[in-house]
């Protein structure tokens, strides 16, 4: 059985406010979810799946009391920022299956004003990895970005190429926490964190939140308007392989070709991209992982305006991605799948629309490149698609 | 480089024998009597070939860098530390290791570069393995 047709994202909702001093956690995701079912021409009262991460209290528990809702169906997967991409396939999957035909995907957080994140419970590689002083996301990513260069001569000019891209596109985002454009030389002159990644390598850390509705094709219909058609899904946890871990490659080159054969798409079919960019090397990696060029060639892909929408070889993130819009939650999944349903829909900035933008991919890493990650990777398309 | 916090490990059932033998300036692995394979990090079950058949044996101590970052600021315990290396070194029997590089030139590490183990007592009956450039 393959998920592709049977479920379509009818509502997206972006919070558009990127520092929420004055909300609880549990009053974005309300805001959210409300926003997103509001956008599909939906209520609370017609969601019978709910789908929300491990960072959102008791997960499912704790929301499903929160909204007052008494759902059939209900998911916590938790892979870290790609979380929300499995929650899409995963409720694709319950939908095609008949378990149920309105799931509400929802993330909050407030890492900007409140809480920084959670911190789950310590693992059996804790003792191992706890006592050397990585303190954030960079130290550990940096490693990875170390050894890619070693292997395959990357640059940080390179690297810096991502992020000016994704500051061009940000640039028309009202809502974006950075606008301004910013230079290669600005990224490689910006205080180096954790060698070779600089601050400007890095996204941002924004309070704020998404969601999602995801409905069978027969609500679909009802509704009438534009969805977004979900037509393949993979997904993968990469981890250390018993000592052997591979600092270059993500979990991209696993579920990419999951999603590929699920959709019966290939690359070239794809108009535009949202790529998971917790780092410029995150982005470079999964690119590769991915198809879009050859493994180790990220680099040059990504030189002269290799990621710049409407007209680059591969225009992505034309919200400003992480890297300068928004990652609410220090979790930048649903974004980029409310990122590429824009694009599909037509909604993107003038700007930066695809023109005819019939098929979209958005891929989700969660966790890190330098230990363990979950991938994902949904292809979604055009009605006629 | 400043010297760096040894925090003492979190013991558990199954890292004890680990843990124990590094105040004794020992770096034991596990390897699968079964199918071969070196484990890393230490645990009851083989993840190659899942059976529950380990040896312990001591490691050379010795290894390659295989990927490394300087921190240029660090947070907590390490809030004053930097800029100090972290890496993963590559040992001899295989596995890659999370761990510092220390004793060394910052600038002049790389990767690939030979290094070797030292142990840094926590004060807690163990101690961190760290690794530094092999200087002959």
């Amino acid at each position: 059985m393959s998920i592709r047709g049977a479920a379509y994202v009818a509502g997206i909702y972006e919070h558009p406010r990127r520092e929420i001093p004055d909300r609880t956690v549990w009053e974005i995701h309300t805001e959210v979810a409300l926003g997103a079912l509001a956008d599909a021409g939906l209520s609370m009262s017609d969601v019978d799946a709910l789908f929300c991460d491990g960072t959102a209290g008791f997960g499912v528990l704790t929301l499903c009391d929160h909204f007052g809702l008494q759902p059939k169906y209900v998911d916590s997967t938790e892979t870290g920022g790609s979380s929300y991409l499995a929650h899409v396939g995963h409720a694709a999957a319950a939908i095609a299956a008949g378990k149920c035909s309105v799931a509400l995907v929802t993330l909050a957080g407030k890492p900007r004003t409140g809480k920084p994140g959670v911190s789950f419970a310590a693992g059996p590689e804790n003792s191992f990895e706890s006592g050397w002083g990585l303190s954030g996301a960079p130290h550990s990513y940096a490693l990875a970005a170390q050894r890619h260069m070693y292997e395959f001569g990357t640059t940080s000019a390179q690297l810096a190429e991502i992020k000016v891209a994704a500051s061009i596109h940000a640039q028309y985002n009202p809502h974006a926490l950075l606008q301004n454009v910013v230079t290669v030389d600005e990224v490689l002159n910006s205080p180096m964190v954790a060698d070779p990644l600089h601050r400007l390598d890095c996204c941002v850390v924004t309070d704020g939140g998404g969601a999602l509705v995801i409905v069978s094709p027969e609500i679909a219909k009802k509704l009438g308007k534009t969805n977004a058609k979900i037509l393949g899904h993979g997904e993968a946890v990469k981890h250390t392989n018993n000592g052997r871990i591979d600092l270059t490659h993500t979990g991209a080159a696993w579920s990419g070709p999951l999603a590929f054969a699920e959709a019966g798409v290939s690359v070239q079919d794809i108009k535009y991209a949202s790529i998971y960019d917790s780092f410029t090397i995150t982005v470079l990696q999964t690119i590769e992982d991915l198809g879009f060029c050859e493994k180790g060639q990220g680099g040059r892909f990504v030189m002269d305006g290799g990621l710049v929408a409407p007209f680059g070889k591969l225009p992505f993130n034309t919200d400003g991605g992480g890297l300068c819009n928004n990652h609410p939650s220090n979790r930048g999944g649903i974004t980029k799948v409310i990122e590429a349903v824009r694009q599909l829909r037509g909604e993107a900035h003038p700007e930066v629309q695809v023109p005819n933008c019939q098929i979209a991919l958005a891929h989700g890493t969660g966790g890190s490149l330098g230990s363990r990650h979950g991938s994902v990777t949904l292809i979604l398309g055009q009605e006629d698609a | 480089m400043s010297t760096l916090p040894t925090p003492a490990p979190v013991i558990t059932t199954a890292n004890e024998e680990f843990w124990k033998a590094t105040a004794q300036g020992r770096f034991v692995l596990q390897r699968c009597t079964a199918c071969e394979e070196v484990v890393w990090f230490p645990r009851r079950h083989c993840p190659h070939c899942w059976t529950e058949q380990l040896a312990s044996f001591d490691a050379k101590g010795t290894g390659i860098i295989y990927s490394y970052t300087v921190i240029r600021k660090g947070a907590g315990l390490w809030k004053d530390a930097s800029p100090f290396v972290v890496a993963y070194v590559e040992l001899a029997e295989g596995p890659r290791v999370m761990t510092n590089i220390v004793e060394c030139d910052i600038a002049a590490l790389h990767i690939g570069m030979p290094v070797e183990i030292v142990f840094h007592d926590t004060g807690e009956g163990n101690a961190l393995y760290r690794f530094r450039p092999v200087t002959n």
